[in-house]
Order: C-alpha cells, then structure tokens, then sequence
C-alpha cells in the first residue's frame, strides 16, 4: 500500500504506529471498563445505582452493601468452601500429576507411549456431561467435596508441561544420587521435587485458579446450599434463586436493582484473591502455557 | 531387597558426552533394546507404583464415562448400573431426530459455533500483529497483561458482569438513550443474544488467545526482515511476505483445535446466560441435553444427544486435521 521504503519510517507508518497505539490503548480501556463499573457499583449507594447514574465512580460512597453481605452466614460458609475445595483439589491433583508426569518423563520406561496415549486420548474423548453426572451420583458423590476435586484432578495439559520440564532435568544430578544407593523415591522427593520449584510452583497456580473459578460441578452435584462454592451462591444471586441476603428488610422499594448492588460485592469479594494474585502470577501463566505449546 | 539394588544400580548411565538436553532424547546404544515386563517392572516398580492412582483416575473419571455413552443405545433406569439395563437399539436416536425442539438447538449451535469460529478466531491474530509493532516493550507487556486479565475471572462473574452492563439502567443502555435511543431489554430479545455472547466471548479470550502466535513470532527469524527491508518491502509487505507465512504453521492448528471444538459452544457461559424467554437463539444442544438429561431426568435420550454431539465434532476435527494435511501439511498428529 505505502510505498515508504527509506529504511526509517515512513509518514504512512508513523501514522500506522499511532492509530495502532490509540486502539490498544482503546481496547484496553474496554477491557478494564467491566471490572471498574463493578467497583463503582459496589461502593455506590442503592439510589444512584437504581437511577443508572453509577458507571466509573462510585456515587454516595457507602459500605452498606459489604456489611449486609460480610453479615450473611451463607456468604461465609459458601466462600469457606471455595477455600477448602481449592487446597484439596490442587494438593489431590498435584499430587496425581506430578507423580504421572516423572514417570512419563523416563524413557526408559517400558509402555511409556502406551501410558501417555492414555492420558492425550482424553483430550480428544470424553464421555460427556450425562455419563459422567450418572458416575458420579453411583459413586455416591453426589454432595460430598470429592464431586469437585477427584473428577478433575489431572489436567493432561498440565501433565504433559510437567512431563516436558522433568524430560529436561539433568540427568546428572539423578545419576549421582541413585550411585549414593538413593531409590526412585528418594530421589523424587528429595532431589527432583526441591529443585522444580518454579514449575510446581506454576502448577498449583494452574489449577488453584481452576478449582477457585470452577461453578459447574458444584452447581451439579451439591443440593445442600451449604456444600456451594461462592461461585454458585454468586450463580444464584444472579438468577434470582435467593435474594442473596436479608436485603428485602428495609424499605426498599425496587429489590432488583438492590440485588445488584449486592451482586457487584459479591462479584469483587470472589475476584479479589485473583486480582490481588494477578500481577505475581501473570507471567508464570504465559511462561507455563508457552511450553504447553512448544512442546507439544 | 537385593534384586532393588541390583536395579536402581542398573539405572545409573555412564555420562553422556554432551550435556546439551538434545542428546538425551536419542536412544542410548548400550541398554539393552527390549525389556520383558517381568524385567521392566523388577527394575522400576517404584516408577510404575507412581502410574497407579493417576491410571484409576484415568480409568474411572474419563474412560467409564466413555463407556458409559451405551445408555444411548439402552434403557437406564435411577439407581441401576451406569450401563443401562436392556437394549432398546436406535430408539434414542430415533427419538432426537424426530424433536423439533433438538433440531432448533443444533442449528443454534451451529450458527453460534459458526460465528466465534468467523469472529474470534482472527481477533488474537490481530491483536499479536498489533502488539507486535510496538516499540515500547513496556507498553507491549502492559498491554499483554491488561489484555489476559479477563481469561482469569471465573465464567459466572463474566456472565455477572454481563448482566451488569446490559441491565435496564446499565452502562450500554445509558449509551443508547444518551444517544436518542430506546433502551434494550437485552435478554428478553432472542435477536440480542448472538451479539452479547460474541462480544463476551471476544472479551474474555481476545487477549490470552494471542500468547501462542506471539510466541511464534519471536521466533522468526530477524535476517528475512533486514533482507526483506534491502529487497524494498516496506511494513505492509513485510507482514505480508514474512510475519504472516512465519505463524501459519501455529493459526491452521489453532484452527483445527477451533473447528474441533466448534459443536461445544462454551456451554457454561450459555447455561449462564439463556433463559427460557430467549430460547429461540439461546439454546444450544449441550445446554438442551443438559436440560432433558439432569433437569428432566430422561439419561437415556441425553446420552444420545450427546453422543451425536461428539460425534460431529470427532468427524469435525478429524476431516480439518486431514483436509490441512493434505493441503497446507501441517496437522495436530
């Protein structure tokens, strides 16, 4: 199109650069909008909410909202679930994967392929939502915390990153401790697991965001309100399946709008550990799904 | 005892020469090429004893539910076995084929599918592009992380998040009136919720979706450019000749990875999302069967629906893997 060819920029591409940097910076400020609209709305008052004059700052700043959903039993137990599921469900599944993934990772290991086909077959095929909610209920999970962490205790994307970081272990240093008499246990656990640090590290992060994110099992299995996660009670505040909390006490006359506001809290107390995390966790992500790819 | 020593001191290899990582994957000359089973699980039985748990929770968790589909072809009745209990042949199938409602789900599914793969699939290729004409290597990481923030939050505060910006005093709708228009009762319209979901979708994947292309372009190599740049090819015809050729091999198996995925329409943000007003647009097959499977309880005909389901999108990603083979020679195995 431009015909510049000088080997500094051309007018047309200056200009390219620029509209190019406009647009990002567009895209990001759509991307962040969403998140400060939530804030907004959860520091605002029910008024200005109800009149849709709450959109980037908060108007009639108030706590109300927090102290009427930090007050509610419910909120409390549901988010101590969250927590409870995602330790177990990350130390079940690290556990379940790494141990796979350093077996895989020898290949001297007769039936290795076999036992990899295993797992990348699953990424393929799966049973689908009705035979696995049918196994489930006969295994007699139906509102029990293993519903949630032992069906998806092994990610095979998580496993084969894993697998390709102990396939590039040093040898050496597993030579050296069998020659001191060490077992495949010893070393496993008191060589391999200390010096992978980092990526066990990406891993729990991995699937401690998977596990905290999660809604569907729990929505599934669990029938008692006291088994959910925060993210089903949030699921049913939206739905309107209960009105959250005891908002309805006051004189309030448009409950919907309410329901918003507590909405937004909720929203921000589930997201919070994860924004919070975020930026220390980021990088490790790309980093862990960029060999997820390039080793695949 | 004796016989685990004897093993854990034949693991030990004498050095390898070179101690770059390539060499270890080459088979090494003086182990012995064939190993009976007897043999290899003396020798490393506590490597295999790892492979325990992980292969019942493959067995249990992934492959009986795989076996479990039979139900389509069975009567199930609560509290029997995960099997059903007698054969009833294509009764289920006939029974999907004959439903009005299943054939309005399939062709949403087909539409929705149809139009993330038309719409969301070229976005993060855009985006790299775009990111990649940054000079700023701070703005570009910036950029990147504001963009992969969304791919974090849990699909119910998206849907949340949805729901609060469409609402009737919402921040679209206040666009709207301020621009002289009427506001929208977004999810009581079934012709909106194409366009919601999309945008959703875009929103939350646009920016993760551009890791792995950006990663293949670093790996381009730097010297095309300059010889490029010396042959006269301005930036248009660099991206052109060079930049785009350069990601190919990564866009067909995204691409592939899409089309196979194209029948599973993000199932959870629909469930999350539909209501029976907008039903018409909104219901997509896995959130039909869904509904007939554990809402109303008739396991047998779910399955078979489901299985359909799987079935396209088997053939789906089996005919993309062959026909890319065939004509651009890149493929997922």
């Amino acid at each position: 199109m431009t015909r510049g060819v000088r080997p500094r920029d051309s007018a047309g591409y200056t200009a390219f650069r620029v509209v190019n940097a406009a647009l990002l910076l567009a895209m990001c400020a759509l991307v962040l909008y969403p998140f400060v609209n939530i804030v907004a709305q959860a520091f605002s008052s029910e008024g200005y909410i109800n009149s849709g004059q709450v959109n980037l700052v908060p108007r009639g700043f108030n706590l109300t909202t927090f102290h009427v959903v930090l007050s509610d039993d419910m909120f409390w137990v549901n988010y101590k679930n969250t927590v409870v599921y995602t330790v177990v469900g990350t130390v079940i599944a690290m556990a379940l994967t790494t141990t796979y993934a350093y077996a895989l990772s020898k290949k001297h290991l007769k039936g290795r392929t076999f036992f990899i086909g295993v797992a990348v077959l699953t990424m393929f095929f799966n049973g689908g939502l009705i035979p696995n909610y049918v196994l489930i209920n006969t295994l007699g999970f139906k509102d029990t915390i293993w519903a949630i962490v032992l069906p998806n205790a092994i990610s095979v994307f998580n496993l084969l990153v894993m697998k390709s970081f102990f396939e590039n272990f040093p040898d050496e240093l597993e030579e050296a401790a069998a020659i001191d008499g060490m077992s495949t246990y010893g070393i496993f656990f008191r060589i391999v697991i200390p010096l992978s640090k980092a990526v066990l590290a990406t891993m729990v992060l991995f699937y401690a965001v998977a596990f905290w994110n999660s809604w569907f099992s729990a929505y599934l299995y669990m029938t008692d309100p006291h088994n959910y996660p925060v993210t089903v009670y949030l699921r049913n505040l939206m739905a309107g399946v209960t009105s959250g909390t005891t908002v309805t006490g006051g004189n309030l006359d448009n409950a919907t709008q309410i329901a918003s506001n507590v909405q937004s809290v909720t929203m921000l107390l589930t997201v919070l550990p994860i924004v919070c995390l975020y930026p220390f966790i980021q990088r490790y992500f790309v980093s862990g799904v960029m060999l997820g790819a390039v080793k695949q | 005892m004796a016989s685990d020593t004897a093993g854990a001191t034949s693991v030990v290899e004498p050095p390898v020469p070179s101690a770059r990582p390539s060499t270890r994957s080459t088979p090494r000359l003086d182990r012995p090429v064939r190993r009976t089973w007897r043999q290899a699980l003396a020798r490393d039985w506590r490597l295999y004893s790892f492979l325990v748990l992980p292969l019942i929770f493959f067995a249990v968790f992934r492959y009986l539910p795989i076996l479990g589909n039979v139900v389509a072809f069975r009567r199930f009745r609560p509290g029997s076995s995960i099997f059903g209990d007698e054969w009833v042949g294509l009764y289920y199938v006939r029974m999907f084929i004959q439903d009005p409602a299943f054939w309005s789900a399939f062709w949403n599914t087909v539409i929705l599918g149809g139009l993330t793969l038309v719409v969301v699939f070229p976005l993060p290729i855009v985006l790299a592009l775009m990111l990649n004409e940054l000079r700023s290597r701070r703005f570009k990481r910036t950029v990147q992380t504001i963009s992969y923030l969304p791919h974090f939050m849990s699909i119910v505060i998206v849907a949340g998040m949805v729901f609060q910006l469409t609402a009737a005093k919402g921040t679209v709708n206040q666009v709207i009136t301020s621009l002289g228009g009427n506001a929208i009762a977004f999810f009581q319209d079934p012709d909106w919720f194409r366009p919601i979901y999309l945008t959703s979708e875009v929103w939350q994947t646009v920016g993760w979706g551009t890791i792995l292309y950006l990663a293949a372009l670093t790996t381009i190599d730097e010297q095309l450019y300059e010889a490029a740049r010396i042959d006269g090819a301005n930036r248009w015809r660099q991206t052109w000749h060079i930049t785009l050729p350069g990601i190919r091999p990564t866009m067909i198996v995204l691409l592939i990875l899409n089309i196979g995925s194209f029948m599973a329409v993000g199932f959870e943000k629909v469930l999350l999302l539909q209501n029976p007003v907008i039903y018409s647009t909104a219901d997509v097959i896995s959130t039909y069967l869904y509904r007939v499977g554990i809402v109303s309880n008739s396991v047998s005909y779910a399955t078979a629906i489901g299985l359909f389901e799987a079935l396209i999108g088997l053939t789906l990603i089996l005919s993309a893997n062959a026909i890319s083979k065939r004509t651009v020679g890149a493929s997922l195995w």
